[in-house]
């Protein structure tokens, strides 16, 4: 919100949010940027002893193929994700409008039960599902549908599966909102002009949902990509994540510097994404709104 | 399928008949309409007035196919409508807040209509034209709706309906957002409009100024129910209830007993004196009590004489008429209307009138409502 001064009172709002805004702004600088930077500071040491400066732990990240499938396959697992929880979160969020009161409030009670819940307790929740003795194999080989257990856990799929689950509320919740804010007469009058179920959605529903996908969209990738403990427990040891990656770097092999400029590499490559995210999102703003 | 699109929206310009018959829309057991019979001729404006929670909107969402009644039948032209959605019903309607689509332009917005029928892309845009010609707005056609002033959202909502030329034009209280002078601009607007497309058009309203200009009948509406459907001035001029003759127009009520009925009708009113007035349109006997209702200008003030006696209260003149309020005996208001002559004032409060009718003809008797 660009604020255009057009009477003499509004400099004093500013300056009042200015001054709110300053405990949250010192909190940020003391626990977020300052270690950011003592972050970048160490990314820049050539050694595990940190004595010389230099570029050589970007440099070896980015002429390691290893290293860069690792990235890919993050950033490809966040897409996924994103996807799953667009694919399942859209229709959910739609039904969740044209139902009767107290099935919304189910609805948003089932939606919100993993925000509710611990991720510890969630992910181990997972493996008791996905697991060879799991709740899935057993059925299935109880109705006889399969004859030998089936690896769902420690997939791809099973870490899709999971995450996208517990990433839910992120999608559902901006998409709902968006979906309140579109006029039901605009369905209507779709209809009213000859338009069929499909091309109401297609032609008005969608593109005045936009922000709202773009909200939720965002939201997952970055919590998907970030999270740390679900990767890892339903992904297990032959899936590397970054998480993973610059945890192991830190931890076990202690290589510091390394660490940290996989941290650098993963937030720059995220911001790309997300920046991307956030342009679709300003264009379909204008679109919705104009 | 396309083909038969192409040839329903290329037909003549003119409207159907609707025929709304016996419908009847219940939820639980509350009649939101209550047996409703309309026959409404092709390229006639029909306006449904009546009190908010009437079920003006209900009707219209009925005749629209966003409703399906709970009993009673809806016809346009010589097709049963009962079933049919909205997408096939090929009714054109205006929203009270316009509903336009705020991602489109202008010109996407009318043309959204022919896009959904499967005309051809040239022809979209021939029409599309046409109707920015006929509401005044082509040097905006790329503008989008936020960036319009109420009148122009009003008018190309009108334009996006109109543009498939619909078979019926449903109108929603159009005219609610808009600030007076500008109604009336968009009410002859759109009547204009109407006239030259020949559209057969419903308009919901509860403003009873607008349903008589604009309407060629009009349905009066009470709880659901239909009180009367004649021309606007039959409905001014000899309301067939109560409900008529106070909701449309104003009439002063006068409780009394019928006395004489010979073609006309005698009331003894209960503040004393006799009054003649036509015959009443519900039936009554001699003995029965009874409203008389007279309107404000079917009504005169003289200083002496035969007539109601009363003590002015307040004398307004207002430019062509003065207005008189009259505080009768047993306190009562009566509202007087009259002509005035150049240099004429208003009688000074407190002065004492009789209050005659202009004539028998003009006054209307309803049974009293059993209390
Ligand atoms: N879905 C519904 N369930 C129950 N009652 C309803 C429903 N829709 C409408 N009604 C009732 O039906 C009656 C008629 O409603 P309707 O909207 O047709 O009124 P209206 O004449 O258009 O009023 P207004 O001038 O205020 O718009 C109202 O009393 C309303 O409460
Ligand atoms: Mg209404």
């Amino acid at each position: 919100m660009a604020a255009t001064p057009t009477t003499q009172n509004l400099p004093t709002v500013t300056a009042y949010e200015l001054k709110l805004a300053w405990p949250l702004g010192a909190f940020f600088i003391v626990f977020f940027l300052a270690p950011l930077v003592l972050l970048f500071i160490v990314s820049l040491y050539t050694d595990t002893t940190m004595t010389h400066f230099g570029l050589t732990q970007y440099a070896k990240f980015l002429l390691d193929p290893f290293s860069l499938k690792v990235l890919g396959a993050t950033l490809w697992l966040g897409v996924e994700v994103t996807a799953l929880c667009l694919l399942l979160g859209f229709p959910l969020a739609y039904v969740y409008l044209r139902v009767p009161g107290w099935a919304q409030s189910v609805l948003i009670l089932i939606v919100l039960l993993p925000l509710l819940t611990s991720v510890v307790v969630r992910t181990f929740a997972w493996i008791v599902i996905l697991g060879r003795q799991g709740i899935i194999n057993t059925a299935l080989l109880e109705l006889g549908l399969i004859d030998s257990p089936l690896r769902l856990l420690y997939t791809e799929g099973g870490v899709i599966v999971a995450l996208a689950q517990v990433q839910m509320p992120l999608m559902v919740l901006p998409l709902i909102t968006a979906l309140t804010r579109i006029d039901p007469n605009l369905a209507d009058a779709s209809a009213a002009l000859g338009a069929g179920a499909w091309r109401t959605f297609w032609k008005v529903t969608l593109p005045l949902t936009l922000p709202g996908v773009i909200a939720g969209c965002l939201l997952t990738y970055a919590a998907a990509l970030s999270a740390f403990i679900t990767q890892t427990l339903v992904g297990g040891g032959q899936m590397l994540f970054m998480p993973m990656y610059l945890y192991q770097q830190a931890s076990t092999l202690n290589n510091w510097p390394f660490a940290a400029a996989i941290s650098f590499i993963f937030l720059v490559a995220v911001f790309a994404v997300i920046t991307v995210f956030n342009m679709l999102g300003k264009i379909s703003q204008g679109y919705a709104n104009a | 399928m396309q083909g038969f699109r192409r040839r329903m929206t290329a037909a003549p310009s003119t409207g159907q008949s609707l025929v709304i018959d016996a419908v009847t829309q219940r939820y639980g057991a509350f009649f939101a309409v209550d047996h409703v019979s309309l026959d409404i001729k092709a390229g006639e404006l029909v306006a449904l007035l009546g009190p908010s929670g009437c079920g003006k909107t209900t009707l219209l969402r009925i005749i629209a196919g966003f409703i399906l009644q709970s009993e009673g039948h809806v016809v346009i032209g010589d097709r049963l409508m009962d079933g049919l959605p909205p997408n096939r019903r090929e009714v054109g309607i205006v929203f009270q807040n316009y509903a336009l689509f705020p991602h489109m332009t202008i010109a996407d917005n009318i043309a959204y209509g022919l896009a959904a029928r499967g005309v051809a892309a040239d022809e979209q845009k021939t029409r599309v034209k046409d109707m920015l010609a006929l509401i005044k707005l082509d040097h905006i056609a790329d503008r989008f709706p936020k960036q319009l002033s109420g009148g122009q959202q009003q008018r190309v909502a009108l334009a996006r309906a109109l543009a498939v030329k619909p078979n019926i034009l449903l109108l929603d209280e159009p005219f609610a957002a808009l600030d007076k002078n500008l109604r009336l601009d968009m009410q002859i607007e759109i009547k204009r409009i109407q006239r030259l497309a020949g559209t057969t058009a419903v308009l919901v309203t509860h403003d009873q100024e607008e349903a008589l200009s604009m309407a060629d009948r009009v349905a009066v509406l009470n709880a659901g129910r239909l009180e009367q459907y004649a021309p606007p001035t039959e409905v001014y001029d000899a309301p067939k209830s109560l409900f008529v003759n106070t909701f449309v127009g104003t009439a002063n009520t006068l409780p009394g007993k019928v006395v004489a009925l010979n073609g006309e009708a005698t009331v003894a009113l209960d503040i004393g004196g006799d009054i003649k007035t036509r015959a009443p349109t519900v039936p009554v006997a001699v003995g029965d009590r009874v409203t008389v209702c007279m309107r404000p200008e079917h009504l005169r003030l003289a200083d002496s004489g035969e007539g109601i006696a009363g003590i002015v209260e307040m004398g307004l003149p207002l430019g062509p008429s003065i207005v008189h309020e009259v505080r009768t005996a047993d306190g009562r208001a009566l509202k007087v209307t009259e002509p005035r002559a150049a240099g004429a004032q208003p009688r000074a409060p407190g002065s004492a009138v009789r209050v005659r009718t202009v004539g028998a003809n003009v006054i209307s008797i309803f049974p009293a409502a059993a209390a």
